[in-house]
């Protein structure tokens, strides 16, 4: 059942030329932050992170500026390396790989896409598409044929020949993400693709990438400082904050449990309509009689509040097999929108 | 010897200008030889140089010019390029213009060959670019004058030397062009062009150069610039060329000499500074159009293409 396609295993970075000093008492004595930095004067941008990512699914890395989330996923392809720590990625160990090796893996396995898209300004869209192909030297129709066909899947049919600086912020993002696509990745990294651009535009790009991501099931790692953008997003989000992940679960998980302050402040504004499902809120039925008005487990918050519109009855939960669990009344309703 | 407090600087302590005296006198007396075999390339390139410049027909060397002028710039340039070799022309400065020409190709090949990878090398390296910008600030500032006299005892008079010597005071823009360039293109995009696989080689190819280009090719100009400036000093090494008319006429006292020679270098640094700015204009602020869609190329290449694309 499980089968993670990206694993890091207490993964540390530490920047600075006494990074290894500094490594070796931030484990003895468990140093914070700004002890590493006045001791040591080094930085600390990831702090014992290990996480995994099942094959398809999208991880969402959620945190504020500074919390080391776009220095953690630059691991995965190795932009930055690690202090200390393994990162598997489809299977092979990337902390340990040679130059030559870690070229072919950000070519052929994982495709990323930058918060301020980074297109090259001097080339067309199909160039700047197949970059990942001519770097392997592939033959230039093979390249071109890659290259619109990735263009196409985000809406940009015909614009093969433009350059970016011809295409609004939208469009230009497109044209990242169909560069991370072309060369068919297993992977994808987006690093902030969505902030740079207006909320429309942001949210019809959301929509776009979500009906993409059903289609070609590519396992994404999708960094964000909106949660609203992450729990729309992921299967699984993680919080990091100050290069730590405090707390890593389901979107419902993060916003009815949240693990500390930190996060429980994120989650203040968020909606739980259609995030929290019957079973959370329901209480065990306890020899009380099933009532006649019935709801599956699984069904969200929204669902159970319509019921509630035409009279106030309790409800019951029944299970995929049909047998009743579980009873919600319209106080335990209210009580988990207010959250 | 009695100090003299009062003057006390008026001794010499540090007789630096013995000891650069002597080692002068060393290298020339037993390098002279590597000296003798730099000059070799220089003077390769100038003589092809020179050879075609004034050896062809005045006229087709002046379409030439027009044609690379109009290629370059378009029409406006074509014609402020016509203009100033016209008068050059006119003023029967033509051959010794066009001496002064190959020189300042010569020169900003040879900055160009060794300026830019100088320049590439300083952007990815800090430690050589402390090293390197106080020689350049140096090459700079020195009065030209002083190495006029090194340089000839090493490599004797001529053109070559000329060549040199513009050499020395030209190359240091292209360097920090080339250096400022590369550290400003956006990190973000060489970052991308890792993350799709790129190696440093092709990341500098196909990305960072350019990127830069525009900054490199301002530098290239100064440098022409810098080299046609160099022009009236190098006479003094018995560099023919413009230079030279006007050192004459400063010798003669001719006035008229003197100011046809000036003129004809102002008119010369007029076509060779559009032209080679034209050069430096991105793709971008053309409107995207390839080279060859544009001037005297284009207009062959235009006809061909829609000929091609009806033949489909």
């Amino acid at each position: 059942m499980s089968d993670p396609q990206i694993e890091c295993r207490a993964l540390w970075k530490i920047y600075g030329k006494r990074q290894v000093e500094a490594m070796r008492a931030v484990q003895e004595r468990s140093l914070s932050k700004e002890e590493v930095r006045d001791e040591y004067g080094c930085v600390l941008g990831v702090r014992n992170v290990s996480f995994s990512v099942e094959r398809g699914e999208i991880f969402c890395i959620m945190g504020l500026s500074g919390s080391g989330k776009s220095t953690l996923v630059r691991h995965i392809n190795r932009l930055i390396d690690p202090t200390s720590g393994e990162i598997h990625v489809a299977g092979a160990r990337v902390d340990r790989m040679g130059e030559t090796e870690l070229r072919q893996l950000r070519a052929e396995k994982i495709g990323m896409v930058f918060q301020h898209m980074a297109l090259w300004p001097h080339r067309t869209l199909a160039e700047n598409a197949a970059f990942g192909l001519e770097v392997r030297d592939l033959s230039p129709p093979k390249r071109r044929a890659a290259a619109e066909k990735a263009l196409a899947a985000t809406g940009l049919e015909g614009w093969a020949d433009h350059y970016p600086d011809q295409l609004s912020g939208g469009m230009q993002q497109r044209v990242g993400l169909a560069r991370a696509l072309a060369a068919d990745p297993e992977i994808l990294l987006m690093d902030e693709p969505f902030s740079a651009l207006d909320p429309l535009i942001r949210r019809q790009l959301q929509d776009q990438f979500l009906d993409l991501s059903t289609k070609l099931k590519k396992t994404t790692v999708f960094i964000t400082h909106d949660l609203d953008e992450a729990i729309r997003m992921g299967g699984h989000i993680a919080i990091m904050n100050d290069g730590e992940i405090v707390q890593i679960g389901t979107p419902e998980e993060i916003v009815t449990r949240p693990s500390d302050d930190y996060v429980r402040e994120f989650v203040k504004g968020i909606s739980r309509i259609g995030l929290v499902r019957a079973e959370t809120i329901m209480t065990p039925l306890d020899g009380r009689q099933a009532t006649p008005k019935t709801i599956s487990t699984g069904s969200r918050l929204d669902a159970v509040i319509d019921l509630f519109l035409p009279d106030q009855q309790p409800l019951t939960v029944i299970d995929p097999l049909g047998s009743a669990v579980g009873q919600i009344t319209i106080t335990d309703a209210l009580r988990a929108l207010r959250g | 010897m009695k100090t003299d407090l009062y003057n006390i600087f008026d001794t010499e302590w540090v007789p630096v200008g013995d000891w650069i005296e002597a080692t002068l006198k060393y290298v020339v007396e037993n390098f002279r030889y590597i000296f003798q075999a730099i000059k070799v390339p220089f003077d390769l390139v100038l003589r092809g140089f020179e050879g075609a410049l004034t050896g062809a027909p005045d006229l087709l060397i002046y379409a030439i010019i027009l044609l690379v002028a109009w290629q370059a710039g378009g029409r406006r340039i074509a014609l402020i390029a016509g203009a100033s070799m016209l008068a050059i022309g006119l003023m029967g400065a033509w051959e010794p213009a066009m001496t002064s020409l190959s020189i300042v190709l010569t020169c900003v090949i040879f900055c160009a060959l060794i300026g830019i990878p100088l320049g590439i090398y300083a952007a990815r390296s800090d430690r050589f670019w402390l090293i390197l910008r106080p020689i350049l600030d140096l090459m700079q500032t020195i009065p030209s004058f002083v190495y006029l006299v090194p340089v000839v005892m090493l490599f004797s008079i001529g053109n070559v030397s000329g060549v040199i010597v513009t050499f020395i005071y030209a190359l240091p823009p292209v360097v920090r062009l080339t250096n400022l360039g590369i550290r400003q293109v956006r990190p973000d995009m060489v970052e991308a062009a890792r993350a799709f696989g790129a190696s440093r080689r092709q990341t500098l190819l196909k990305i960072e150069l350019p990127l830069a280009a525009p900054t490199i090719m301002a530098g290239l100009n100064q440098t022409i610039m810098m080299a046609l400036a160099m022009s009236v000093v190098s006479s003094m090494i018995s560099v023919t060329g413009l230079g030279r008319m006007v050192l004459r006429g400063i010798g003669r006292l001719d006035m008229g000499i003197a100011t046809v020679g000036g003129l004809g270098i102002v008119c010369l640094a007029v076509m060779i500074d559009r032209v080679s700015q034209s050069f430096g204009v991105s793709a971008r602020d053309r409107g995207h159009r390839k080279w060859y869609e544009t001037g005297p190329v284009g207009a062959f290449y235009r006809p061909l293409a829609k000929f091609r694309h009806a033949a489909k």
